[in-house]
């Protein structure tokens, strides 16, 4: 694939709050030049209809990301411990509110 | 792994419904066919942007022109979704503006029509926007993940686009008679190039094939078509305007409705580059996309200064 300089500026994900008290969840990305046109841009993107109470740029070169091919082992370590599910362990008949 | 070993995970992957992620191993071929599949996706959303464009100083009331500039502003948010998604898998945006530019890159053929009065701001909304939103309501379950994403996104803000449409339809239908010959009139001219947009029958689709199996693409172009006309017909009715297609007919059996052919001539004559505004389409874009090179310019140039004076601060 040919590559070319990009004339559109850096690439950032975004990220916005729904609500005020719930996560901030991956939006999708654009191009800026700085943080504020990041974030303007940000708002005229993904918040046309008042669907975020906050929002966060970060540059895609930035984000540190597991490689799909190393997931599997990067995560199983938590295979074997289904002691840190409450489904694990038994409750005496007749107790309550455990 | 062997390449047929891989390629077998591959599609065993998607026929678990699972979605490819950009970082995730991929055939060329798939990752060809959604390049091209985006991207053209991507300039349909800003090219469709012109002919509705070309009402905004003209709508009849400002209630009218506040709404048109809403939605025209959506379609350009989908087509920065789009771009998005389809850099994830390696190609620029400079890089997609320069293969439209140079006519490499396709966009749906029926943008290439002209808006001759009002009530094709309503037939746009009601028919384009409908017929696209059937097929993008199936592309949701695309097999690659930030397509997927951007369709979803993109279908949430469409429903206004359509409803907007035919509120237009609506009043032209039950206006004056000359309003209602437009509105008329519009449908005329905009029925066949919708029923297009859905693109060849897939005997005639060279590409459908790969684009199914790998889940690219949820359904065949005759089924979204099918899926749009019997949508569509009741809501004519419902205006009181006729489909411009003697041989339409409800078959009480299939339970679909059947139409007389598309004229594929003209179809692959637009689609080639000779359809009423093909030229003028592209002289705008190109224009506009010069132009606005200062701007792009500039703001690098602000970035770097920026980024310069930061440094000394931080020294000193
Ligand atoms: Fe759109
Ligand atoms: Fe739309």
């Amino acid at each position: 694939m040919e590559h070319i300089t990009d004339s559109q500026g850096p690439l950032w994900e975004v990220f916005t709050q729904k609500k005020s008290g719930q996560p901030y969840q991956h939006a999708g990305s654009l191009h800026a030049f700085d943080k504020e046109m990041a974030l303007e841009n940000a708002r005229d993107l993904f918040s046309r209809r008042g669907e975020a109470t906050g929002l966060w740029v970060v540059p895609a070169s930035e984000i540190v990301a597991v490689k799909p091919g190393d997931a599997a082992p990067f995560f199983d370590p938590a295979d074997d411990k289904i002691y840190r599910h409450p489904t694990f362990y038994e409750v005496p008949e007749g107790v309550k509110n455990l | 792994m062997e390449l047929q070993e891989k390629l077998d995970a591959f599609q065993q992957y998607i026929d678990a419904e699972e979605k490819i992620e950009p970082k995730d191993w991929m055939p060329d071929e798939y990752r060809r066919h959604c390049i091209r599949q985006i991207s053209q996706h991507a300039h349909s959303e800003v090219i469709g942007m012109q002919p509705e464009g070309n009402w905004i100083t003209r709508a009849p009331t400002l209630r009218a022109k506040k709404i048109l500039l809403a939605k025209i502003q959506d379609e350009g948010g989908h087509g920065l979704y789009l771009y998005s998604a389809a850099e994830t898998l390696g190609i620029s945006r400079d890089e997609m503006i320069r293969q439209l530019h140079e006519g490499k890159a396709k966009y749906s053929s029926v943008f290439n029509y002209p808006t001759l009065n009002w009530a094709d701001i309503g037939a746009i909304g009601w028919l384009v926007d409908g017929a696209a939103v059937t097929n993008q309501l199936s592309l949701r379950r695309t097999s690659y993940g930030p397509y997927s994403r951007a369709m979803l996104r993109i279908c949430n803000e469409e429903s206004f686009h359509q409803r907007q449409g035919y509120e237009i339809m609506t009043k032209m239908a039950n206006g004056t008679p000359e309003q209602r010959r437009m509105a008329q009139d519009a449908l005329d001219r905009w029925w066949w190039p919708a029923l297009m947009m859905f693109g060849p029958h897939d005997n005639n689709s060279p590409r459908t094939y790969n684009g199914i199996v790998w889940k690219i693409k949820r359904a065949g172009n005759d089924e979204l078509r099918q899926r749009f006309i019997d949508k569509t017909v009741p809501q004519a009715e419902f205006l009181g305007l006729k489909i411009p297609d003697p041989q339409l007919q409800w078959n009480e059996a299939t339970g679909h409705y059947e139409t007389g052919e598309i004229n594929w001539d003209e179809f692959h004559r637009v689609i080639s580059g000779d359809g009423p505004c093909n030229r003028q389409r592209m002289e705008h874009h190109k224009r506009v996309h010069e132009e606005g090179a200062w701007v792009r310019e500039a703001a690098e140039a602000f970035a770097r200064r920026r980024k310069a004076e930061n440094l000394t601060e931080a020294i000193a």
